[in-house]
């Protein structure tokens, strides 16, 4: 066991191990600088667990529509993939991103947007990771991304 | 064809039209401090600067995927720009970005984007993300830009 000093915050993998079991997502998201910056986070909505970009209007990239930057979907879509390996894995470490590719669907309205990982497989090293992002409408994705990511060994 | 957004010839006053897409234009260009350095032709370069509410890994400081994905989203749209040598609306259709290796903590990311292909539609554009060195590149990325006016 490693002690922090002058800090009551626990190292990420028992920060990690704790959430899995308490459900206490957003003690993880806070202690990922990027995500808290982003407000994206991990919420249970009727048993299933997504991930939540709430809008935030310097999220916008393109203020005459108005519509969210391409760079923040794609940034939820990669952190939804990550919460998903760190969570539903036994993965203690923050994945490393291998490649992502983001399709782009729908313009993204200034509004809160939902995203759900699919681990569609998971080997020792590499885990491959499909995203979809929505808003309104589940059926109508407004992005989509397929993910690789180096699962470091414990 | 002149219009106000024809992008001007001199090369300084090219980079200050650009230049606004990293203001408040952009609001998430801004928020994350993006700014633009050079452009050269159909190539653009951009900086992101290191910060620490861009960390995506707390053990190791380094910066999140996403920023990346915002700082080469952002420089190939003004890549785009410069091959039409206008202003024009644009969307992005896809992105595939390849981490080569890991980024350092604390220092600056640059992206160079160049829009290689144009078609009446579609823009076809390639990126490297380095540190410094162009030769070891961080990150390299394609993109696929649709042209949405009439």
């Amino acid at each position: 066991m490693t002690t922090m000093s002058e800090s009551t915050t626990p190292p990420l993998a028992e920060l990690v191990r704790q959430v899995r079991k308490t459900r206490e997502y957003k003690r993880l998201t806070d202690a990922i600088p990027y995500t808290r910056f982003m407000g994206i986070g991990v919420e249970n909505l009727a048993g299933e667990m997504l991930c939540r970009m709430a809008f935030n209007p310097r999220n916008i990239g393109n203020s005459l529509i108005p519509a969210l930057h391409g760079g923040t979907l794609g940034a939820l879509l990669e952190s939804a993939a990550v919460f998903e390996l760190l969570l539903q894995t036994n993965t203690e470490r923050v994945p490393k991103v291998i490649s992502l590719t983001v399709d782009f669907l729908r313009s993204g309205k200034p509004q809160d947007t939902f995203a759900k990982a699919f681990i569609t497989r998971q080997g020792r090293r590499v885990a491959n990771v499909r995203v979809d992002a929505w808003q309104d409408d589940r059926t109508r994705p407004i992005a989509s991304a397929h993910a690789l990511f180096l699962l470091s060994e414990q | 064809m002149s219009d106000d957004f024809t992008l001007p010839e001199d090369k300084a006053e090219r980079m200050e039209r650009c230049a606004i897409f990293y203001t408040d234009v952009v609001p998430h260009n801004h928020a994350l401090g993006l700014r633009l350095v050079d452009v050269v032709a159909a190539e653009a370069t951009v900086e992101l600067p290191y910060a620490e509410n861009l960390v995506g890994n707390p053990e190791t400081g380094v910066i999140a995927g996403g920023a990346v994905t915002t700082l080469i989203d952002a420089t190939c749209g003004t890549a785009v720009f410069l091959k039409l040598g206008r202003f024009a609306p644009l969307v992005t259709l896809d992105l595939r970005i390849d981490y080569l290796r890991p980024a350092r903590p604390g220092i600056v990311l640059t992206c160079v984007a160049e829009c290689y292909r144009l078609t009446r539609q579609v823009a076809f554009v390639r990126a490297l993300v380095h540190q410094g060195d162009p030769g070891h590149p961080v990150a390299s990325a394609q993109g696929t830009f649709m042209r949405t006016e009439e």
